[in-house]
């Protein structure tokens, strides 16, 4: 109803800032199922210290969610501006392959192995980012052509074959995916590094306003003079270099570039742990911190009921029927609903 | 004579916001009656609590002596209420028919019933004495046709009170008369129709009475017949009418200056958009640009601000040769455009007044150079406070503003960017008489201030009075320009009659 409000202001009701609004529910939501693991799951809480690292469930969760987390970053990003990347899982897959390849079979010096990798996986980016943002081809389209060929690309790499790298003749490799930083697993550093670097990147610059104006109104944007083109190709680059990153850590996580398998379905845990965390996809505002909180409900859901001796098989069922009720919780047409009969009408 | 519709105090809240406060509203039978009032007077509020989009918080709805409390706009259907909004909610890729009955297919066990689908529709349109192919594909009429399908499909269930929500705007007036004509002809069927627009001379022309609505309050019910235009703006604003006189007398537009024009455009021209024409734009002048909707004024701002690419001509700024073919480009040579149609190119809804307001400015310093927070909340309040924007505070989305705040947005995001040349596109449609007021005083001070203005409006009266120089389009050509004393509004319309000829240009 923007046409006619009758903006009269009476005392405004004190405003939570948005981004406090849009993580309550999947704080909520995680806090609830933290606190039904601390009654249910035994040794749920615990914490030991084994060679001065930190284990347990939590630190599993943490680490395990790690590659989710990352991607997310990147395609909150992308569905910030209206799109949607669905090649992130067979771009993992291109980046594991490719590192195995180089920093293992042809022993390259880590670093230009890693650079390599990146540089590849930025131009996967830039393959996505120049079909959506200069041909206009739809996001999902675009990057579905990437989603299927990339898993091809990367059997290409290893000539479809599984590469192991066991034995540490790359060490460097293996501690990306396997090592600890001040006692937490290395991918959570990681994380944090690439969450705090996304949130200046996007908010301390004007990068975050140019990309919410782009999805809210793509038009209007290009009339006040934002580069819209640019913008659009720029989240698809960034989404593509997460991805690397973490198909990086996926390899060294098992040791291995498995082409068929790495990052198999990630796209769509990435894209829901945007969703919870409360950006729409539709585009416009976006919330990082909420889309990491997104993964780390799916990966605290996926490891509870690990933990709860439940067959691998159904797993997907439990975990939908949360992410059904987060997201229906998020819905403001749903609260109304189920909040009618407790709110009375003023009379 | 019993009223058809009998609204008794309706009141009616959203947070922080009292929209309706004791409304009173009564339609009789067989009467066009105007709700008028300025943007966010509550016009819309009353129409949504009427057709069920919003529940109310107290007062009594009767409809035939009957109370109703429809739920949901299909409920105030039933009930015989029916809706025509302002942009026509109607799908264009289908046939008219199609559209016509959409949601209430007759149907045999589950399969659609095409012939009688294409009668009734044929029936409806009939009604409004429309005899029109209803197989064609909506899209392929002219807006005036669908808006008459529009209210084909509003009367084709049983209506009793049709509601018509700023159905004019985007009509030329042929279109206007035909639309009027047909309004006539079911007020004579017995039919209530509750009309708004934002128009004075319409409301004039077609209404029997008029109820003005101020700040969610009744200020009163009067014969259209003895209430003066003058007593009826100041109704809506809430001045009294001797004030609103003086505001109407401005004062008469001094003549422009001889210096070099700004921007000069020779043979300007796009094939199947504008035909190649001259134009020259002096710092301090407003140029007016008049001529029918469609006849390419819209299509001549868009090519000087580089969204359409020229194929002819050649653009000068400042006397030096340009190449204009990106918004951007226009920008950084001092170029500024408020769109015609603010929702689609105008706002950015969902962000803040703030984000609005310094996106351009923004834009032109690149991403990495971002202005301080404290320079964004400078400059969001200095133009809330310079317009006049009514809002609650800086971070309010703008979707929540009224359409004249809206408005008022946009053109705060272009003064940031302190431009040579403003181009406004019908920079008071749809917005109140105080906000267009607003606006056509900010024009004079802009263009005092040695601001060039490219002014383009349907309202004659405004193009007149706010000009120093109109150039008058017609087809797609530019057929004429009038320059100070020949300004008037018979001259321009014989020009676009063709009654009496301009120079060519």
């Amino acid at each position: 109803m923007p046409e006619d409000t009758g903006l009269r202001t009476l005392p405004s009701p004190r405003r939570l800032p948005a981004w406090a609004g849009k993580l309550l529910w999947p704080v909520l939501a995680l806090a609830l199922l933290l606190a039904f693991n601390a009654v249910a799951t035994p040794n749920f809480f615990n914490l030991e210290i084994r060679d001065g690292h930190l284990y347990g469930s939590l630190i599993d969760i943490l680490n395990h969610g790690a590659k989710v987390m990352i991607l997310a970053l990147g395609m909150t990003l992308v569905i910030a501006t209206g799109g949607v990347d669905l090649s992130v899982g067979a771009v993992m897959a291109i980046a594991g392959a490719l590192a195995a390849m180089v920093i293992h079979v042809h022993a390259w010096p880590f670093a230009a192995g890693l650079a390599l990798v990146l540089g590849v996986c930025l131009l996967a980016g830039a393959w996505n980012g120049m079909l959506v943002a200069v041909f206009r081809v739809q996001p999902i389209v675009a990057t579905l052509i990437l989603m299927v060929a990339g898993r091809g690309v990367a059997q290409l790499l290893t000539d479809g074959k599984i590469i192991t790298f066991t034995d540490p003749a790359n060490p460097a490799l293996i501690f990306l995916g396997n090592g600890h930083l001040l006692g937490l697993p290395f991918p959570v550093a990681i994380v944090a590094v690439m969450l705090a670097l996304t949130v200046l990147l996007t908010r301390r610059t004007a990068l975050g306003l140019f990309i919410e104006s782009v999805g809210d109104n793509e038009t209007a944007s290009h009339f006040s003079g934002v580069q819209a083109r640019s913008v659009k190709f720029m989240v698809y680059v960034f989404s593509a270099f997460c991805a690397g990153v973490a198909g990086l850590i996926a390899a060294s996580n098992i040791k291995a570039a498995d082409s068929n398998n790495a990052g198999l379905y990630l796209e769509l845990d990435a894209i829901l742990a945007v969703v919870i965390g409360g950006t729409a996809l539709t585009g416009g505002r976006f919330y990082l911190v909420g889309a990491v909180i997104g993964a780390l409900l799916i990966q605290t859901l996926t490891t509870t009921i690990f933990m709860r001796d439940v067959s691998a098989h159904i797993i997907p069922l439990p975990k939908a029927l949360v992410i059904v009720i987060v997201c229906l919780l998020q819905s403001p047409a749903f609260r109304r609903k189920i909040m009618a009969p407790f709110v009375r009408r003023a009379a | 004579m019993n009223p058809l519709l009998q609204i008794c105090g309706l009141t009616k809240s959203f947070p922080g916001v009292r929209a309706l406060e004791g409304v009173d509203f009564a339609v009789r039978p067989g009467e066009v009656h105007a709700l008028m009032g300025e943007n966010g007077a509550g016009k819309s509020t009353l129409i949504k609590v009427l057709t069920g989009v919003y529940g109310r918080d107290g007062g009594s709805i009767e409809l035939g002596g009957r109370a109703i409390a429809p739920r949901s706009p299909q409920d105030a259907e039933r009930e015989g209420i029916s809706t025509v909004y302002q942009e026509v909610n109607l799908i264009p890729e289908l046939s008219v028919a199609e559209n016509i009955c959409l949601g209430r297919q007759s149907t045999v066990g589950g399969l659609i019933r095409w012939g009688a689908i294409r009668r009734r529709a044929q029936q409806a349109l009939a009604r409004l004495g429309l005899d029109i192919d209803v197989t064609a594909t909506l899209s392929s009429y002219s807006i005036a046709i669908q808006q008459m399908v529009a209210i084909a499909r509003a009367l084709d269930v049983q209506a009793r009170l049709l509601i018509l929500d700023e159905p004019t705007s985007s009509l030329d007036e042929q279109e206007v008369a035909e639309l009027f004509a047909v309004l006539r002809r079911l007020r004579d069927d017995g039919l209530g129709i509750v009309f708004i627009t934002h128009f004075l001379d319409q409301v004039y022309a077609i209404s029997d009475r008029i109820t003005v609505l101020r700040n969610g309050k009744l200020v009163g019910t009067y014969e259209a017949a003895g209430l003066p235009k003058l007593s009826l703006i100041a109704h809506m604003i809430g001045k009294d009418p001797a004030e609103v006189e003086a505001m109407s007398q401005a004062p008469p537009p001094p003549a422009p200056t001889g210096a070099e024009a700004f921007l000069r455009a020779e043979q300007l021209g796009r094939a199947g958009s504008i035909a190649p024409m001259d134009l020259a734009i002096h710092a301090g002048e407003v140029v007016g640009l008049a001529g029918l909707l469609g006849s390419g004024r819209t299509e001549l701002a868009r090519l000087l601000f580089g969204i359409d690419r020229s194929d002819t001509g050649r653009v000068e700024v400042e006397g030096r040769s340009v190449r204009l073919g990106h918004p951007r480009r226009a920008i950084a040579l001092g170029l500024a455009f408020t769109p015609e149609d603010r929702k689609i190119a105008g706002i950015i809804p969902s962000l803040s007044v703030r984000e609005n307001i310094i996106l351009a400015l923004q834009a032109s310093r690149g991403p990495w150079r971002r202005l301080a927070a404290s320079r964004q909340a400078e400059l969001a309040d200095r133009f809330i406070d310079a317009l006049g924007i009514k809002t609650p505070d800086r971070e309010q989305a703008v979707a929540n503003l009224s359409g004249g705040n809206q408005q008022k947005v946009i053109l705060g995001r272009w003064l940031a960017m302190e431009p040579r040349l403003l181009i406004l596109d019908e920079p008071t449609r749809g917005i109140d008489v105080g906000a267009k007021a607003e606006i056509e005083k900010l024009m004079a001070n802009l263009r005092q201030k040695g601001m060039a203005i490219l002014f383009i409006s349907s309202e004659l009266e405004e193009v007149v009075r706010d000009s120093q120089r109109v150039i008058v389009l017609r087809d797609r050509c530019k057929i004429g320009e009038l320059t100070g004393g020949q300004i008037d509004e018979h001259a321009i319309m014989h020009m676009i009659a063709g009654t009496q000829g301009g120079e060519h240009g």
